[in-house]
């Protein structure tokens, strides 16, 4: 019932020289399972308020669960969207897709690394698809559930919070955005994204 | 965004005529990319009375899910704008504005979607033993729900939806339209606790408005979106 940390897919090395092992090591065995704890924690909580059917603090755990469930989902994911050596481009569907929405691959990546860098304090960027509006979005979700396209389906995810970057970049997010671009899992991205838009149409809010 | 002082302005003026207006627009403007339209009402403006009035429920559609449409179109064109310009120094406002006006659309099409004249009472199949499931019983869930509601901080919503990440359901507490909400949740049973969702009608009294929103539930709607968000998650 209780929630597990997803194991990294790789060694804690293997995005180097672009994702620092510390960094990864921390990242992983530290924060992210930090998110799990507090998503577990705020569940309890809440299967403890229905119990007694009091809720004085429904408020704080709601902020919890937002919180530390997205966080949760977003690490997942952001472990996913990186790889060693998993293409250089986006592929089929999504290729295509990234064209329609946003002209061509690189004014994609201008965006999306123009909505990295300038997130204010924490949070990410993310590319989604929307079911209900048939498109693909760069989002700038704020901490981890803040600015969130409803129903946005995500098809990758650049953590910018500073524990992500910090002990390698510093300061110096663009340089951050700029080692990551090298580690993209575009294959995993492209195969992600055909899997999402297959079934979009069902998922869409009518 | 001030939508309530904007939206007595603009009841003055344009009244009635507003909505057609604006979707007669959107359907007229070339634009690269298909824009994005109101969705119709499912059903007459004084179909869920006595429980949601029509002045109401004709105002949140016409000019308050109307204005969060036209906020989405502008967001995208800005967007598509500053991409060729390659000129992107605005882009948090616009990415806020993307969210806000989208988020807020989607809710308000689920909102309408979930209420029906002759609604209320209990769900059923599937989507009562998971409720059982994940909150206990029914009335757990409802009374979970009912605070959720009731206790949003200024203006937000109270969310039903199914996570495909953790195969359960959850309640959440979406502040704005965009803010709080678990990643990848997918919705299905939303109520609005804007002020403007209910006003009018019971000003500072939201217990009574969830009170009087659980009699045009319509729960045949819910359970359908449960089933499409489960095969498919």
């Amino acid at each position: 019932m209780a929630h597990e940390l997803p194991p990294l897919p790789y060694a804690y090395n293997a995005l180097e020289p672009y994702y620092d092992e510390q960094t990864v090591r921390l990242h992983h065995d530290k924060h992210h399972l930090a998110y799990v704890n507090g998503l577990n924690k705020a569940e309890e909580k809440m299967e403890e308020a229905r119990s007694s059917g009091d809720y004085p603090l429904i408020q704080h755990w709601e902020r919890q669960l937002a919180f530390h469930g997205s966080g949760n989902i977003l690490h997942t994911l952001f472990w996913q969207s990186m790889a060693p050596n998993a293409g250089e481009e986006p592929k089929g569907e999504l290729a295509d897709q990234i064209e329609a929405d946003f002209g061509d691959l690189n004014t994609f990546r201008n965006q999306f690394s123009q909505a990295a860098i300038t997130v204010e304090g924490n949070g990410w960027a993310a590319l989604a698809w929307s079911p209900e509006f048939q498109r693909l979005y760069i989002v700038q979700i704020e901490n981890h559930q803040k600015q969130v396209l409803a129903n946005a389906q995500l098809v990758m995810v650049l953590d910018m919070w500073e524990h992500a970057y910090y002990l390698k970049f510093q300061n110096r997010r663009p340089d951050w955005v700029e080692s990551w671009w090298n580690i993209v899992n575009w294959d995993g991205a492209s195969e992600r994204f055909r899997l999402i838009k297959e079934h979009s149409k069902a998922v869409a809010v009518r | 965004m001030t939508h309530y002082g904007r939206t007595i302005a603009a009841i003055a003026v344009v009244a009635a005529g507003f909505a057609h207006q604006s979707m007669s627009l959107a359907q007229t403007a070339a634009a690269p990319k298909t824009e994005h339209q109101l969705a119709p009402l499912p059903y007459a403006y004084n179909a869920l009375e006595p429980y949601y009035d029509a002045e109401t429920v004709r105002i949140h559609h016409d000019l308050h899910h109307a204005a969060y449409v036209r906020g989405l179109n502008s967001a995208e064109e800005k967007l598509i704008e500053a991409r060729k310009t390659g000129d992107l120094s605005a882009i948090q406002l616009w990415e806020r504005l993307l969210a806000f006006n989208g988020s807020g659309d989607i809710l308000h099409t689920i909102f309408f979607a979930n209420m029906t004249p002759n609604g209320g009472g209990e769900p059923t199949g599937e989507l009562m033993e998971q409720i059982r499931r994940d909150f206990g019983s029914y009335e757990a869930f409802r009374k979970q729900f009912t605070q959720a509601a009731v206790t949003v901080e200024a203006s937000g919503w109270a969310v039903l939806g199914w996570s495909p990440e953790y195969r359960r359901l959850y309640i959440v507490q979406v502040l704005n339209h965009q803010n709080n909400t678990l990643m990848g949740l997918r919705p299905l049973l939303v109520l609005d606790m804007w002020e403007h969702a209910y006003y009018l009608k019971f000003q500072n009294r939201r217990p009574e408005w969830v009170e009087s929103w659980w009699n045009i539930v319509n729960w045949p709607d819910v359970a359908r979106r449960f089933a499409e968000a489960r095969k498919n998650s």
